[in-house]
């Protein structure tokens, strides 16, 4: 279509080998990127770079179950200055922590406390990190494909899960 | 329950009172402001002009449940808002009943889900049970008839046992 430079070719320009990917699919732009660089990646994105990506319309995750790294976390912004979109991907492992995004967009505080509710992903350095959506007392991740879908094997897989609880408390104390 | 109730046996006195009390009773049935999904706009419809479910005497929505005697449980209930709904509930003063408006109320409807109650009468007694999705307003209003001609065989009686 056009053979301007775009925000893809500017990143790959600035950051080389962390980024891992891009694509283009009908005017979509995709970037995945290393972990280790989140935050970096994104800020360059919001300041830097040359459409000012400053408005963070979404943040979710995503769970492969048996794929190794588990999780995606997804992040689409806006620029409300050129009207233009980027997506932008990163890969995290179960018992790994992704930096928080909070201090960039404050927006990212709530998008990222669903992500923990739903899909049990850790933000590091995140001010509040606890459930959003779901009741306090809720055990697991329902969003997670492991986890029971249907009523009846939720419940129950939640008092499986408050039992392990108990027990490990039981042993602690004891 | 009230200062008469439960306190005399089956006789003509006991029959007349609750022939006046539950004439009462049923015709001035105060329900509360309460909607939990897209039922509760079929509940509003039916409070408005064109159904007015105040031509059953049902028309006082009250916003406290301490003023009201009758929870429409119009919609979904999520398992985060059951102990609210179980609350309220437990503010109605007697005597009370209980409309589960909708699948959703009454079985968790579509939503066989880890998220959703599977139904209002596992925390509440359930008095009616009006099925649809939503029910339309001229359901509601046979719900309400339903539940009057409930009302109507009710007694202040002793009860054996």
């Amino acid at each position: 279509m056009n053979n301007e430079k775009n925000v893809l070719d500017e990143l790959k320009g600035k950051f080389g080998e962390d980024i891992t990917e891009t694509s283009e699919f009908a005017g979509d732009l995709t970037a995945a990127v290393r972990p280790s660089k989140w935050v970096e990646i994104l800020n360059f994105l919001k300041i830097e770079s040359k459409d000012k990506y400053d408005y963070m319309s979404d943040l979710c995750g995503v769970d492969h179950n048996d794929r190794n790294p588990r999780f995606d976390v997804v992040v689409h912004l806006m620029s409300t200055g050129n009207f233009k979109r980027v997506r932008i991907k990163t890969q995290v492992e179960e018992d790994e922590e992704l930096d928080t995004l909070s201090e960039i967009w404050k927006t990212a505080n709530w998008h990222e406390r669903e992500a923990f509710d739903l899909l049990g992903i850790r933000f590091k350095d995140h001010p509040n990190l606890e459930r959003i959506l779901l009741p306090d007392d809720f055990l697991g991740h329902p969003l997670r494909k492991d986890y029971p879908l249907k009523a009846e094997e939720s419940a129950k897989k939640q008092e499986e899960l408050r039992a392990a609880l108990k027990g490990e408390k039981v042993e602690a104390d004891g | 329950m009230g200062l008469i109730e439960n306190k005399y046996p089956d006789n003509i006195i006991t029959t007349s009172v609750d022939g006046l009390v539950n004439w009462a009773r049923k015709y001035s049935l105060w329900p509360m402001t309460f909607g939990l999904a897209c039922c509760a706009i079929e509940m509003m419809a039916s409070a408005a002009s064109r159904f007015d479910i105040d031509r059953f005497g049902a028309g006082v929505f009250r916003a406290s449940p301490r003023q009201s005697d009758l929870l429409i449980v119009s919609g979904t209930i999520t398992n985060k808002m059951a102990p609210v709904v179980k609350r309220l509930y437990d503010q109605i003063p007697e005597p009370k009943w209980v409309i589960a408006m909708g699948n959703c109320a009454i079985s968790g409807g579509p939503f066989d889900t880890y998220a959703v109650l599977q139904g209002a009468d596992k925390i509440i007694p359930v008095d009616i049970y009006l099925p649809g999705c939503a029910p339309n307003p001229e359901a509601l209003l046979h719900a309400l008839m339903t539940l009057q001609k409930k009302i109507e065989k009710d007694t202040i009686k002793k009860k054996i046992g």
